[in-house]
């Protein structure tokens, strides 16, 4: 696959000629906190962050997405009926995105894009949409991707991986969308094996600063049983106050809700995030809750990320390890804490 | 990725006509729906157990059994108990409205496995509604099954849904044993609740299956009645409740463990209940 080398003084050339052919959306710094935005000018790019606050998951799966239209009209003969909206899917480029945060599109398309039924807004936007991805040469302390299964120059969901060298960027195809981007690429140079063993250096590196702060091996072969039944779930979910922060940043957390919204005579039925948190998730009509209990909440997130999601589909686990959930939870709930929990746990018969 | 099954949109619902509502209950009514295309109609199948989603345009969707059998498809069969948004809602529906209509959805009571077996239908409730398509299917096909007895339950008497057609089935065979909670005048077949009845008819489980749905104290303590009278856990066969949202898998609110009740569910054996996380 294609190899090319861009130094920084011509990325923005690079940059202004992806954005002719597509909308390219990178890491824009708003406030404090970068986030994924269609780029007006390639300046706007900021390659030197660290990560977004807001995983990039709403690219592909918004946090209100209105779905169908609807009129109610007394005397319209299509009163009622649903109108499906057009769906969003001009090409796109997601520019400097993280391994991690691309890695958690593939680990959502088992649930969206199944053998009986597929999801036409999620299929629709990721075949619009190209990654471009930054490896991460600087990852947090709060990173733990090399535990889950990927890593800071994982290249495995990218269409073409970036490693930031001094002074330029490395540019690896991945995949034929992705070397049909660089073919074309203004003022580019040839990736020496100079460049490129020094970017395997860095990748190295990157991937030694990591911590490994549990294995999952262990939490396959127990029964979801045992695990459920655990006694640690009463001291993991003392201090969750079910605010839904973790849910919401999570680049793998996909629930949504569905409804009916309606202004005047016209309505929509959107999707919007929703998340396991909250009671009223699972509330039923009759007013009995499956999951009433804050216990009964917590455990099923991390449940569903270490066991359920791997039992259902073999793979996974159903987390990247970016970290968004441990830098912003306001009690300091840790999941790499708890996933050594799940996996160190043993209910021994007594 | 894999591959691609159907272009349609699973979410949109066929648009059908509400042609005939029975008020069964104070509080559930019923409605017969058809749907406005006669091809889609005339193609429509289904298995008894499956569900369908209804939608009142500008209120949202609920999940109901198809409580018709696949053996008489003039019309889709849904009972409705009031409770939440969406029910009061299609309570306020009037006969020819338009309702929206996903279906079929979940998956379905094993038919073909339960030839020539006796038959126990346990139900309370409004939980005689997912019953009832497997009960009319097989009195419509009467011949491939054994005895069938029905145990159904509810507070009061004008609270037994389906009462107009109890004649029906006792004509096709079916050996029908009402219960309410307590005395009433009038009232001159059996009193106590419906687990309590279960003990007393202690139907033998030899060669028989056991179908049971209502509230969840009711299954319950059915489920611990039908063990204490020797029924294995393969032997019992009940349908579970989870809100939902897409009916289709996809949405992640109806997980009991890795099983989605929508997809894998409603209908359940009490085999797979015990190996499944207890969140019911």
């Amino acid at each position: 696959m294609l190899k090319i080398f861009v130094t920084k003084d011509n990325l923005p050339n690079l940059v202004g000629r992806l954005m002719d052919g597509a909308t390219v959306l990178g890491p824009v710094k708003e406030g404090e906190a970068h986030r994924f935005r269609p780029l007006k000018k390639a300046a706007d790019l900021d390659l030197s962050y660290q990560n977004s606050r807001l995983s990039p998951k709403d690219l592909v799966h918004p946090h209100s997405d209105a779905m169908f239209a609807f009129s109610l009209k007394k005397d319209d003969p299509e009163a009622g009926i649903l109108k499906e909206l057009p769906r969003s899917a001009d090409k796109r480029l997601v520019l400097g995105i993280r391994p991690c945060d691309a890695k958690a599109f593939r680990l959502v398309d088992v649930n969206f894009l199944t053998d009986t039924y597929r999801d036409p807004w999620w299929e629709a936007r990721r075949e619009a949409t190209v990654l471009v991805g930054l490896g991460c040469s600087r990852p947090c302390r709060s990173c733990f991707c090399t535990a889950v299964g990927t890593g800071p120059f994982d290249e495995t969901a990218l269409d073409v991986l970036m490693t930031e060298l001094e002074d330029g960027y490395l540019l690896k195809a991945v995949t034929e969308k992705g070397e049909a981007l660089l073919r074309d690429a203004p003022q580019a140079e040839a990736a020496t094996d100079e460049r490129m063993q020094k970017a395997e250096g860095i990748a190295e590196e990157a991937a030694r600063k990591i911590s490994k702060p549990f294995v999952t091996e262990p939490i396959k072969d127990k029964p979801q049983t045992e695990l459920f039944s655990a006694e640690f779930w009463e001291e993991v979910q003392f201090a969750c106050i079910n605010c839904g922060t973790c849910t919401y940043l999570c680049p793998t957390c996909w629930c949504f809700d569905i409804q009916d919204e309606v202004h005047g005579e016209e309505g929509v039925r959107l999707r919007l995030w929703d998340s396991c948190m909250f009671p009223l998730f699972t509330l039923h009509g009759s007013g009995h809750n499956p999951r009433n209990q804050k216990l009964q909440r917590v455990r099923q997130r991390f449940m569903h990320k270490f066991k359920y999601y791997v039992d259902k589909y073999g793979d996974g686990p159903a987390c990247v390890g970016c970290g968004r959930c441990v830098q912003y939870c306001p009690v300091n709930i840790d999941i790499r804490r708890v996933v050594a929990m799940m996996s160190a746990s043993c209910v021994c018969p007594t | 990725m894999p591959k691609v099954v159907t272009n349609d949109n699973p979410y949109l619902p066929h648009m059908g006509t509400i042609r005939e509502i029975i008020q069964e209950t104070p509080n559930i009514k019923t409605f017969r729906i058809v749907l406005d295309d006669p091809e889609e109609m005339a193609a429509f199948r289904f298995e008894p157990g499956q569900v369908g989603q209804l939608s009142v345009f500008g209120v949202g969707e609920s999940t109901f059994v198809i409580n018709s059998p696949p053996t008489r498809r003039e019309y889709l069969q849904f009972s409705v108990m009031k409770t939440g948004e969406v029910t009061r809602a299609l309570h306020r529906l009037s006969e020819g409205d338009p309702i929206g209509v996903r279906a079929p959805l979940g998956n379905s009571f094993p038919v073909d496995e339960l030839k020539g077996k006796d038959i126990l239908f346990v139900g309370g409730g409004i939980g005689m509604a997912p019953l009832r398509t497997l009960l009319l299917t097989m009195a419509d096909r009467r011949e491939e099954f054994g005895d069938i007895t029905v145990i159904y339950g509810a507070r009061s008497p004008q609270d037994l849904c389906y009462r107009y057609e109890f004649d029906e089935w006792k004509a096709a065979g079916v050996n029908l044993i009402l219960t309410v909670d307590r005395e009433f005048p009038g009232w001159e077949e059996r009193v106590g609740f419906v687990p309590t009845v279960l003990a007393e008819e202690a139907p033998s489980p030899f060669n028989r299956v056991a179908i049971t749905c209502g509230p969840p104290i009711m299954i319950k303590f059915v489920l611990a009645g039908l063990k204490e009278l020797g029924y294995e856990d393969d032997q019992i066969l009940t349908t579970l409740e989870r809100r939902m949202k897409c009916g289709i898998g996809l949405c992640g609110r109806c997980n009991i463990g890795d099983t989605y009740v929508c997809v894998d569910g409603p209908v359940f054996s009490n085999t797979q209940l015990r190996r499944m996380v207890s969140e019911l």
